[in-house]
């Protein structure tokens, strides 16, 4: 065969186009009519919303769900790609940490409309988290799927070693000068390596066999799973105008007291360093947790499954402690489900999503037991299944029934302050910093929203 | 030309219009969700103030010197073993296999067997009674652990082009040393080493560069931190470029990498001589 230069260079550019079109309005035309692609991070709930996409279609049978699960960590680089090269889902499980940017440029529907027109209930959600998807600008940007919050999970074998009985463990007060009956239990559960514990004489706290606290990182800008409830308790908020901060107050010497309390645990040898939490695999302290050598680690209620999987260790749950303002708080966040701007197919993906938001689909999804429906009236089905796996999640149910929650703090600029207040809180629980050096870190973080705004 | 069209093509599409497309990119505002907005000389502006930038080169420069020094030395060593001691085969299978496994394979082992609480290095360093160490917590630790993980996958494949390079030089030079009663470390020194030059610069420049654009290995395990420890260059990139849609700041520092790789590259051909060899 005789090909020329132009003949090649033809075909090369012809090919080209035709993968540059297949690319557009995420390969709409090459899908069947009436599909809706759909995607999420989280493995574990894989199997619920497959179980969901099957009600849907007998439902609708004009319509079908494909589902996609990637990792966390995967699930936003691939998202953003996918908005880019236009080869974003129809529909996609969001976060409240990650939208607020999403819908500054775009990428996300605002289905206000599609909630009039179709009369949609938003009272049947737990109280606040339909508001939660209220952008900036006001308008909607999602139906709630679920919604999360934060407790102590311990090592019941430990407590029960050291003499601590579960109402001592629920009934626990904190405050930032002497960290109250919390730092009592926190040095009792502590044990050095000659079997001496954290409140009795001659504790060795450089060679400590089992850490009365765990923690897994400094906690970025929002402490979500680390300090936020000390914080909160301690009257602390993270900027004025929540959720939507416009000025942080990482300033405030009510923050500074409340992580020179955190990081004074480890001074006392009762958690462990920042280098020994961070060094290794083990980012979120499960698994240190699960070989026993923390008694008490801080999580959110996403992480009921994680623990649940650990076989060398009972784990069970308790309340976060009382603070100064009488208060046991935790912070309350959700994740929805929303639509992409650029989808061809509005209407399919808008019943999706209104599926997803029903009682019927958030049924299924309290029935597997792996997370919280954020329909009020589904709770009972959730507690049920989790009572049945061996949890009694009244602690992560508490705050949000005595409305003692706060919210995640949702901004657009989210990743630049989380740029400069991770190395900023490490700094700080690493001994490399002292605590006036969060005033500075403040200052970044207020000029990079001065600047965006 | 025919048969260059589609290497050419390749080249073309993949290398020279992106290059030329993040030249471009870099002096615009481009937040990868909106349409660039030209801004002059802004982004290199911000470089010059950026402490964050002058410390990702700072860890960058520090890896690259750990890295390339001791897999250098390791790889002539082992060379040398092989030259000396073995001919075989399966030797230099195995000593290519870490070689074989993928970054960021390795790189999660690693991170698995080097944890400080649940890590098998620290358990047998508790068990011979040294204090466990936070390989990867450790801010001072963090860059050499790093370091030391790539070397360790990498030396093999260094070692076996030294290797290579041994077999070039011609056996009636070491001949005329012995006969001349030049000492082995004489003879290293004297003989091997200069007439493995061409080879050593050659390698040299090749894992300079890859080295200077270490990212899956911190990607996997510290990302950036402990505080700011690992954030080597490629990675503040990245986080510029896709988690934080500043890419035509990420652009710019990109360009800024590839004019300082350039340099390194022409100074390291120049002052090694690597086009002559001392055989001649």
């Amino acid at each position: 065969m005789n090909l020329s230069r132009r003949t090649l260079l033809k075909a090369g550019l012809a090919g080209l186009a035709a993968s540059a079109v297949a690319g557009c309005n995420n390969g709409a035309a090459d899908r069947p009519a009436g599909e809706i692609s759909y995607w999420l991070w989280d493995s574990a709930q894989l199997p619920m919303y497959a179980e969901c996409a099957k009600l849907f279609q007998q439902q609708n049978p004009q319509y079908s769900v494909k589902i996609e699960q990637n990792g966390w960590a995967d699930y936003w680089n691939k998202l953003v790609t996918g908005f880019i090269s236009g080869t974003a889902p129809d529909v996609f499980t969001s976060h409240s940490s990650k939208y607020p940017l999403f819908a500054d440029k775009d990428q996300v529907l605002a289905i206000d409309d599609f909630v009039a027109q179709d009369n949609v209930d938003l009272g049947i959600y737990q109280k606040g988290l339909a508001d939660r998807w209220i952008g900036a600008d006001g308008k909607r940007y999602g139906l709630p799927k679920d919604w999360d919050t934060e407790a102590y999970f311990y090592n019941s074998a430990l407590a029960e070693a050291a003499g601590i009985s579960t109402e001592q463990l629920n009934s626990m007060t904190w405050n930032p000068q002497d960290g109250g009956t919390f730092e009592q239990i926190v040095a009792r559960l502590t044990v050095d390596s000659k079997g001496r514990r954290g409140d009795q004489s001659g504790f060795d706290k450089d060679n400590v066999k089992v850490y009365g606290l765990g923690f897994g990182d400094a906690g970025g800008a929002d402490g979500q799973t680390s300090w936020s409830w000390y914080a909160a308790t301690n009257g602390w908020k993270y900027s004025e105008g929540e959720p939507w901060g416009t000025k942080f107050f990482y300033d405030d010497p009510k923050f500074a007291e409340t992580i020179g309390w955190w990081r004074g645990l480890i001074t006392k040898g009762y958690m462990p360093t920042l280098a020994q939490a961070k060094s290794g695999i083990d980012s979120s302290a499960t698994a240190a947790f699960g070989a026993g050598k923390y008694a008490i680690t801080p999580n959110g209620s996403w992480m009921l499954g994680t623990y649940g999987q650990l076989k060398q260790v009972k784990t069970k749950l308790a309340r976060l402690p009382q603070g100064p303002n009488g208060k046991r708080m935790s912070m309350m966040n959700g994740l929805a489900d929303s639509i992409w701007a650029g989808t061809t197919r509005k209407e399919a993906s808008w019943a999706w999503v209104k599926f997803l938001g029903s009682q019927q689909a958030q049924d299924i999804v309290a029935r597997a037991g792996v997370v919280f429906p954020a329909v009020t009236a589904s709770m009972p089905a959730a507690k049920a299944s989790f009572a049945k796996a061996g949890w009694d999640v009244t602690p992560f149910l508490e705050p949000v029934e005595a409305g003692d929650v706060f919210a995640f703090p949702a901004n657009p600029n989210a990743a630049d302050v989380s740029a400069v207040m991770t190395p900023a809180m490490e700094s700080v629980m690493g001994f490399q910093s002292d605590l006036g050096s969060l005033s500075k870190a403040n200052d970044d973080v207020n000029q990079i929203l001065a600047a965006n705004s | 030309m025919i048969f260059l069209a589609p290497a050419t093509l390749g080249f073309v599409v993949f290398y020279i219009w992106p290059t030329l497309r993040g030249a471009y990119l870099s002096f615009t505002e481009y937040s990868l969700l909106s349409a660039p907005e030209f801004n002059g000389l802004d982004n290199y502006d911000r470089m010059l103030h950026d402490s964050f930038f002058w410390n990702a080169l700072g860890v960058t420069v520090e890896y690259v010197v750990i890295n390339i020094g001791l897999q250098t030395v390791l790889a002539v060593g082992i060379a040398m073993l092989m030259y000396r001691l073995t001919q075989s085969i399966t030797v230099r299978a195995v000593i290519l296999a870490p070689y074989l496994v993928a970054n960021v394979v390795v790189a999660l082992v690693w991170y698995w067997m080097l944890d400080f609480q649940i890590g098998i290095v620290n358990q047998g360093l508790t068990w011979i009674g040294i204090d466990p160490v936070a390989f990867f917590g450790d801010s001072h630790w963090a860059i050499p652990t790093i370091a030391g993980i790539n070397v360790w996958r990498h030396m093999g494949y260094t070692a076996l082009i030294v290797f290579a390079g041994l077999q070039m030089i011609p056996k009636y030079v070491y001949e005329a040393a012995e006969m001349d009663g030049a000492s082995e470390l004489k003879t290293f020194w004297r003989i091997t080493l200069p007439l493995l030059r061409p080879i050593l610069a050659m390698v040299l420049v090749v894992t300079m560069i890859g080295s200077f654009q270490i990212f899956d290995t911190v990607a996997v395990t510290t990302q950036g931190g402990p505080i700011n420890a690992t954030r080597v260059i490629y990675y503040y990139i990245y986080e510029r470029a896709f988690t934080r849609f500043d890419f035509g700041y990420a652009s710019a520092m990109a360009m800024v990498l590839f004019a300082i790789l350039a340099v390194v590259s022409l100074l390291q051909l120049r002052l090694l001589r690597a086009k002559e060899s001392d055989l001649a």
